[in-house]
């Protein structure tokens, strides 16, 4: 990244400080009307009773004594991890794998624009292409698996698949997205190792384990980061087909935060999760960036 | 890089032509649906071609037809006016497009071109937001825009997004400031002032990093469900999106009306799929660019 290296003129000048607010204006009122206020009240919220219909009442910690009594709290964030990891796991070995098969083999804008397609279209759209075609009785997928003698399997009503259904749905829409991302990583690393390695007789295989994924590290974190942290967010794909079902097997954070706020009119409650699954995604991000090293390139 | 066709090239090949064809199928699928006949479509559940092809699902779905003959076409008979929610998403996208893009420039502008104290700490507040998930300030959000009365309204579905987002600065911040400082300060020198500079120099310099980001925004908004969803309930202000899952919840008991879901999703996925076969090469290239969004 790069920063403005400006010279430095008279210190504690005001500068162009007077036009800098002019153009700035509209975009403070936005940020701080969207984004600060509400999250410093989202905050306070937490710690209320409040049903959008009287004045938030301060109750303490009572939220989040209830949360952790809560059954279907735990159940909707076992439910979201579970999908996070099916998710991001699939979807990031998919993706490394579309794109050093890109990378390897072609440079064609048609074959980048196919794989990202799907990204394109919304979530809403994707969910009910994928409905249909899961369907148990009429689905072509079920017909497919009929005609190599299996018995059909019902996707969105076995409480067993549910989750890695919506999560294999949410794959398809964003390897091809994710492969973009470490395709702009592969061509980041020089050629002159390659080179090297091939002088020295390395194969394929050795040269993608030893050379390629530790030079790619640092872009693979970033990746994992920010689609990690999407994959948290999962609301539409459940919202238009399962709702939550069958038995709670897809209420998954967002959607049971969703349920709190906006079916039970449980405002504070539902205000308190969202902290708290602010918290772990910060959680999340920090330790992923720390485990693995992030900064450091291991081209010095 | 070694051209010959050795097994293992056409091995990888293979896999890459299999699953760019898994991608496309869906949208096949979609379309083959979209044209076939929903009372024919059980008795032929794996036919590749459209089972009887007629228009049936698209009038359905646009309004075109009678109840009658909606019915009796595996319609739900149900009142749907796709036409009126395209016609919202366009404005809701539009809009949202337009005046995020403009204001960020703005923003975007005070950053990277304008010298001011405490400039790189208010930048680093800004993009500190994006770390805050959406759903954190959405609930405190909806109740601004209930307690506003904006409910069921275009304004309150546009707010929240239409004077910046973060990523939108960080994005435009990142090309101006690659803009050559001398051209400014000739500019200057002639006696342009800082709206002079803007609109003549800098907006022009970077007309294709903003197309790229009004693309990407107007896709973002087209594709929301959420927002639109808590605030834009009622039919005068359904998006799209919403639209769909109100009519998906709506389909008949016994046999939906897949067609017509068919019909109604591509309706709402054709727009954004020509606006990339139009800027397949710029969409592309940006996300290896940018990264994030």
């Amino acid at each position: 990244m790069t920063v403005t290296t400006s010279p430095p003129r008279k210190r504690r000048s005001p500068g162009d400080l007077k036009v800098a607010m002019i153009f700035l204006a509209p975009a403070t009122l936005g940020f701080v009307v969207f984004y600060i206020w509400p999250t410093l009240r989202g905050a306070y919220l937490s710690f209320t009773e409040y049903s959008l219909l009287s004045a938030p009442k301060f109750n303490g910690l009572d939220n989040y004594e209830r949360m952790v009594h809560d059954s279907f709290f735990w159940n909707a964030l076992g439910v979201t991890v579970e999908y996070v990891v099916i998710n991001i796991g699939l979807q990031t070995v998919l993706a490394v794998g579309i794109a050093m098969l890109m990378y390897r083999l072609t440079k064609s804008i048609t074959v980048r624009a196919v794989v990202l397609l799907p990204y394109l279209v919304a979530n809403v759209v994707v969910a009910l292409v994928w409905y249909w075609m899961l369907d148990y009785q009429v689905g072509i997928v079920n017909q497919a698996l009929s005609w190599i003698g299996i018995d059909p399997v019902a996707f969105f009503g076995d409480s067993h698949w549910a989750i890695p259904t919506v999560a294999l749905i949410n794959v398809w829409r964003h390897m091809g997205y994710t492969a973009l991302l470490v395709f702009a990583g592969l061509q980041m690393i020089p050629t002159y190792v390659y080179e090297a390695a091939e002088v020295d007789g390395s194969t394929e295989m050795k040269t993608f384990w030893r050379i390629t994924l530790p030079l790619l590290r640092p872009v693979l974190v970033m990746v994992l980061v920010v689609t990690m942290i999407g994959s948290f967010q999962l609301f539409d794909t459940v919202a238009v087909t399962t709702q939550g079902g069958p038995i709670n097997a897809t209420r998954v954070i967002y959607y049971y935060i969703y349920e709190r706020a906006f079916t039970r009119f449980d405002f504070g409650y539902a205000s308190a999760m969202a902290l708290v699954l602010f918290a772990i995604l910060a959680l999340v991000s920090l330790l992923q960036l720390r485990l693995l090293r992030a900064k450091e390139s291991d081209l010095a | 890089m070694r051209r010959e066709l050795n097994p293992g090239r056409v091995v990888a090949w293979a896999c890459l032509i299999v699953l760019m064809l898994l991608t496309l199928f869906p949208f096949y699928w979609m379309l083959r649906t979209a044209f076939s006949d929903n009372t024919q479509l059980p008795g032929h559940p794996s036919s590749l071609l459209p089972v009887e092809s007629t228009l049936g699902a698209f009038k359905r779905v646009l309004g075109l037809s009678s109840v009658a003959e909606a019915q009796a076409q595996g319609g739900s008979g149900a009142a749907v006016n796709f036409w009126l929610y395209l016609r919202n998403s366009l404005i809701v996208s539009t809009v949202t497009t337009v005046c995020q893009v403009f204001f960020s420039a703005l923003a975007a502008y005070a950053f990277a071109r304008l010298r001011w104290p405490g400039r790189d700490k208010v930048f680093a507040l800004f993009l500190a937001a994006l770390m805050v998930p959406p759903i954190f300030t959405l609930l405190p959000n909806f109740a601004l825009i209930k307690n506003l009365g904006l409910l069921n309204s275009f304004a309150g579905i546009i707010l929240p997004t239409a004077l910046m987002t973060p990523f939108a600065i960080f994005f435009l911040r990142q090309f101006f400031l690659g803009i050559n400082r001398e051209l400014e300060e000739a500019a200057m020198i002639d006696g342009a002032g800082h709206g002079r500079i803007f609109f003549g120099l800098i907006i022009p310099m970077s007309a294709a990093p903003i197309t790229t980001l009004a693309i990407l925004t107007y896709i973002n908004s087209w594709n929301d469900y959420f927002w639109p969803l808590l605030v834009g309930q009622q039919e005068k202000v359904r998006v799209l999106t919403v639209a769909l899952g109100v009519f998906r919840s709506q389909t008949p008991q016994g046999g939906p009306d897949w067609a017509g879901l068919m019909a109604a999703t591509l309706i709402a996925a054709l727009p954004m799929i020509l606006l990339f076969v139009v800027f397949a090469r710029r969409i592309t290239n940006s996300i290896g660019f940018s990264g994030i969004k």
